[in-house]
């Protein structure tokens, strides 16, 4: 029987998950009003919710200041690089992993989650000598391979929990079928793994996308992907809290857009074989 | 063709040894059946033989070419698995298609043995579906008509029963015996339940601990099991072992004597007890025998429905010729 919840509870749960769901959404809906005020009142105290004079210049100074578009494709193309560059060394490896495990294969997987563990900043300074000496400073590729090895070990461990999924006998049956390693991979566990592979993809690019540590001290203007956008309006004449804003909103806008899209993929792919 | 020679095969996972050197032959045409406890080694086995898992050493040969190192696909042998092992995003027809898709076989031919096995099997109106929408029983009719669209060697079935409710099993049973009968090709049946074992083989393989315990007709292992392991685990309800003094009487350190062999009656016989359990099936009447002096509970079948109850004392007396005899090693003595 299912448990039965009164309405009155019902009500409340429902009031509380909105008032938590309007707190976690709160910067995000603060920054996009900020971006259409002026700079006096966006700094002007208390701040005005929604009566005030609405206006667009920020905007347009951002556009006309520096070139978004620009920030626009290096954030496409390093986030969706790096994501492409990372499944296809995650795919093999997880499925490695999963069906002809080793007696280290767990070590191995803790190994890559504790590369996590530690602070960026502490090979900050290797990394940066040897993408100098590489020429990779301020290019696109250098980028794209740095945020791949970053994100790697969670691609990897996604992969690997959806593949466990997945019956090996199904495996086991394809190859009496007949089918080779590739056939297997091409056939059979890729399509049954298309959602979780589709969901791993999905976060790593709002992952690679959002990354600002490595994007702003690996580049300089060529390569700069939005985040270093957003953080050219920190400069050292002062904060400019709506020009800020603009930027930060045009910054988020197509992420936002593509997770609002592909939320129910989202949420699945991140439950999955937690909820069955 | 389908005759299958292992020869002193043996696996080990690390250092623990599964399967000691073994030797069998299948014969073409044959339908042998592995049957054990669990952990026995029965799947182990076939297995190898399949090509799933590497023997660690010893030899096998399918149709007198060696097959110990060629890749499952290679040996010419079809596997049901125990859950079925449909592919889920394909409908029924590409899950019968794959094996010749992956044999690159022409379209045509392709269509015509899956329209076979789909009349055979009873699948045709499925044949658009996926496994998901199928029942049990379903499904492992098309894991079936996959295997038989290949036309193998050999069938190699992993209990594939198990997950199948009770009736539902029995029908199964039938069909794959029909289709046995009808194709007239080997196949090697993994199962841990008796009954299917005596119904459908035609040689029953006993394994304990990777070891073959005796290989035979299913009525040569219930009138001659080899061993006591043998002739506890063939037959059902279990044959009455018994120790001791009674057995001393028969020259032999451990009697057996079948549920079916021993006469009841109310008023005389050899061994005087008290019935425990009577179950009353209609057609037999099973009786569990306390307080017979002999040690054990008795297990006696009596046909037909037979008037005595729970607590009722009884005589019981075994037929003189279906006593086996069995050594101190729990070997038969003949």
């Amino acid at each position: 029987m299912a448990r039965a919840v009164s309405t009155r509870r019902k009500a409340g749960y429902t009031i509380a998950a909105w008032i938590i769901g309007f707190a976690i959404f709160f910067p995000i809906l603060w920054t996009i009003i900020t971006s259409f005020k002026t700079e006096a009142e966006a700094i002007s105290s208390p701040p005005s919710f929604l009566f005030f004079n609405w206006t667009t210049e920020n905007y347009s100074t951002v556009l006309e200041r520096s070139n978004y578009f620009r920030h626009f494709w290096n954030s496409v193309v390093i986030s969706l690089g790096s994501t492409v560059l990372g499944l296809i060394i995650a795919i093999p490896a997880a499925w490695s992993m999963a069906f002809v495990p080793s007696k280290h294969t767990k070590n191995v997987l803790m190994w890559m989650l504790s590369t996590k563990m530690l602070p960026p900043v502490g090979v900050l300074i290797p990394i940066y000598l040897i993408f100098r000496d590489f020429g990779l400073l301020d290019s696109r590729i250098g980028l794209v391979i740095v945020l791949t090895l970053i994100n790697l070990p969670i691609i990897v461990w996604m992969l690997y929990t959806y593949f466990k999924e997945i019956p090996g006998e199904i495996l086991e049956a394809s190859r009496m079928d007949g089918a080779t390693l590739r056939d297997e991979i091409i056939y059979v566990l890729t399509p049954m793994a298309v959602p979780g592979i589709a969901s791993t993809l999905l976060l790593n690019v709002i992952l690679a996308w959002n990354e600002a540590f490595w994007t702003l001290n690996l580049t300089a203007a060529k390569a700069a992907p939005l985040t270093a956008f957003i953080a050219s309006y920190s400069s050292p004449e002062g904060l400019f809290y709506a020009k800020l804003s603009a930027a930060s909103t045009m910054a988020i806008a197509p992420i936002l857009i593509l997770g609002w899209f592909s939320q129910k993929q989202l949420v699945r792919g991140l439950t999955f074989g937690a909820v069955k | 063709m389908g005759r299958i020679t292992l020869d002193k095969v043996t696996k080990q996972f690390g250092d623990v040894q599964v399967i000691p050197p073994l030797d069998l032959t299948i014969n073409d045409g044959e339908f042998v059946v592995f049957v054990g406890p669990s952990g026995c080694g029965k799947s182990t086995l076939l297995r190898l033989i399949a090509g799933l898992e590497d023997v660690t050493a010893g030899e096998i040969r399918i149709d007198g070419k060696p097959a110990t190192d060629l890749p499952p696909a290679k040996r010419g042998l079809a596997m049901v698995f125990q859950s079925y092992a449909l592919y889920p995003h394909m409908s029924v027809r590409k899950n019968i298609a794959f094996p010749m898709k992956m044999a690159g076989m022409p379209e045509d031919e392709q269509k015509r043995r899956i329209d076979n096995a789909a009349r055979a099997l009873n699948l045709t109106d499925y044949l658009d579906r996926r496994p998901g929408q199928l029942s049990g029983g379903q499904r492992q009719r098309v894991a079936i008509g996959r295997a038989i669209v290949r036309e193998p060697a050999a069938f190699l079935f992993d209990e594939p029963l198990s997950n199948l409710d009770a009736a539902l099993r029995v029908g199964m049973r039938m069909e794959i015996s029909e289709l046995h009968k009808k194709l007239d090709t080997t196949m090697i049946y993994v199962t841990h339940d008796q009954v299917e074992a005596m119904t459908m083989a035609d040689k029953i393989v006993v394994l304990r601990a990777g070891n073959i315990e005796q290989v035979g007709s299913p009525l040569e292992l219930y009138k001659a099991p080899r061993n006591t392991f043998v002739a506890g685990f063939i037959g059902s309800p279990k044959m009455n072992l018994i120790e001791g003094a009674e057995a001393g009487k028969h020259d032999a350190t451990t009697i057996g004597i079948r549920p079916e062999h021993i006469d009841v009656s109310p008023t005389d016989g050899a061994w005087k007890g008290r019935i425990g359990v009577a179950e009353h099936l209609g057609s037999d009447t099973f009786f569990h025998v306390h307080d017979t002096g002999l040690g054990e509970t008795l297990t006696i079948r009596a046909g037909g429905e037979v008037g005595l109850h729970h607590g009722d004392t009884v005589y019981l007396t075994p037929q003189a010729d279906k006593i086996h005899r069995f050594d101190a090693q729990g070997l038969r003595i003949a």
